[in-house]
């Protein structure tokens, strides 16, 4: 796994997301509440884009008539046929068992932590006062 | 069905690298607004439409079925970045679609202004002149290979046939559309004036379920819900298909070729083995049938392949299309409509090249001549 630099924190505000391009590999990185979340840019189900997926919120029923809602903007909603992931980790909640988006693991970490380690973007000058997304593929 | 996907796409996944060549039989393009069609409108119509609209057979006023799923019911991805409604962006479409799939031809559906709703038929005839000029003018006169067809309300008999005798002598149009909602079930005699000048002409009828015509969508009532109603499209078009049959239409017209658009074919099965079955227990009842009711399906009618039915096991899918038959299934995307079917990935199950070309392209080309 290395560990690609994709963009700092202010280039995806809250609710919106960014497309990478990681190793040959479509990924979009989605924040949410303060957190972000990088999966494969596909839906498994016919290869939608995720990235014009809506983030609902998680809308159960215990019983009928009896609606809650959770997690709110967590879940993608598959632009084109409606199938549901959980953005934390690609799970899908149409067909748990079979099918899964991947998800990538997301840091973010300060400038002046990365300028110390050995991971400086080709294509992100690190400024020390900013934060940094990072992808790991 | 596919397991996690994590992955660069292949390369014969990738829309530049694949020449798919298909015929998509189900392309929603969309007006942009209503003033498109006033080049082709008279003034009379234009006026109505302002001010007083639709008049439709329907208990809903004002109450347009949208959003059904998806605003438009379109796919999230296919709004114009141009602005206007998914569809209604003929650069954008060929952006998104034509070109990336490699779709050779592309047949148009309009279903702006609910245009075979219509109670008024003057203006229902009115409004489907104008659109079918305008599919001509805004789609297939600047990109040929979106062929358009004659819309025409079949209520109105009379204005139907005057309007499909103007287009055929225009001579661009590939199919006649029907409502697959009329006031009566489509095998009954008053629309067979229709169905003669279809026979006469050679041009298949195409009938794009959906909509609302004041029927409830399904035999039980109306439904509570989207995931409901849109399951009813099924029986409808069984429904449809019965009549057609049972009343004798392609006994009648042995030539006229039929084409259910949007309706799947996981239903078909069943829906033909019980007419079967009953005509051989009730002939005396319609002996003006001279076959089996599967006979005359199997020669007069074609199914689009969208929304299919994806069963878990890949093979029941393929036992299905077995059964209705390799030859009746042309392909349709519904682009851009949510439930569209991406030609590359939609059909989970193992098709030969012969087989593939045949759903993709060849069925479709004979049907309609390309
Ligand atoms: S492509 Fe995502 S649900 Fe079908």
């Amino acid at each position: 796994m290395a560990r690609h630099i994709v963009a700092s924190t202010s280039e995806i505000p809250p609710g919106s997301n960014k497309v990478v391009d990681i190793a040959g590999r479509d990924i979009v990185v989605f924040h949410v509440n303060g957190e972000f979340f990088a999966l494969l840019n596909r839906c498994p189900h016919e290869g939608a884009p995720l990235e014009k997926a809506a983030c609902v919120a998680r809308l159960t029923s215990p019983e009928p008539g009896v609606y809650e809602r959770s997690r709110v903007g967590e879940m993608l909603r598959c632009p084109w046929h409606g199938w549901e992931f959980d953005m934390r980790n690609g799970q899908s909640w149409f067909d748990p068992k079979r099918v899964k988006v991947r998800s990538y693991p997301v840091a973010v970490e300060r400038g002046d932590e990365l300028q110390k380690g050995p991971y400086v973007a080709e294509t992100f000058p690190v400024h020390v006062e900013d934060s940094y997304v990072i992808v790991e593929v | 069905m596919s397991e996690v996907i994590d992955r660069p796409l292949r390369d014969d996944e990738k829309p530049a690298a694949s020449r798919l060549r298909i015929v998509d039989c189900d392309v929603h393009p969309s007006l942009r607004s209503t003033d498109d069609l006033n080049e082709f409108l008279p003034k009379r119509w234009q006026q109505h439409l302002k001010e007083y609209g639709s008049h439709l057979r329907t208990p809903y006023l004002f109450t347009t079925p949208y959003p059904r799923s998806s605003p438009l019911i379109a796919r999230r991805d296919a709004w114009p970045p141009t602005g206007g409604p998914p569809g209604s962006d003929l650069t954008f479409m060929q952006k998104q679609h034509l070109d990336p799939l490699d779709v050779e031809f592309g047949i148009l559906q309009v279903l702006d202004l609910f245009i075979f709703s219509q109670q008024n038929l003057e203006f229902g005839a009115a409004i489907q002149r104008a659109i079918n000029d305008w599919q001509l003018a805004f789609w297939s006169h600047r990109d040929p290979r979106l062929k358009a067809s004659i819309l025409v309300g079949q209520d109105g008999t009379d204005l139907a046939i005057a309007e499909i005798e103007r287009c055929a002598k225009i001579g661009e149009y590939i199919q006649i559309n029907v409502s697959p909602r009329a006031n009566e079930p489509l095998g009954r005699r008053r629309y067979w004036p229709i169905y003669e000048r279809a026979q006469a002409l050679d041009l298949p009828l195409g009938i794009h379920v959906g909509g609302y015509g004041g029927h409830p969508p399904t035999g039980g009532g109306w439904p509570s819900y989207y995931v409901e109603e849109h399951q009813s499209n099924a029986h409808t078009i069984a429904a449809q298909l019965a009549s057609l049959v049972i009343e004798g239409v392609p006994e009648r017209f042995p030539k006229l070729k039929i084409v259910f658009i949007e309706g799947g074919f996981g239903w078909i099965p069943s829906a033909v083995w019980r007419m079967d079955q009953h005509f051989e227990r009730f002939r005396s009842e319609v002996p003006h049938l001279k076959r089996k009711p599967s006979e005359y399906v199997r020669e007069n009618f074609w199914f689009t392949t969208q929304p299919i039915d994806e069963p878990d096991e890949a093979r029941h899918l393929r036992a299905l299309i077995e059964w209705v038959g390799i030859d009746r299934l042309l392909f349709s995307s519904d682009y851009p409509h949510w439930d569209f079917d991406d030609p590359r990935f939609a059909f989970k199950t193992p098709l030969t090249e012969v087989e593939r070309k045949k759903i993709f392209s060849t069925n479709a080309r004979a049907v309609y001549k390309f």
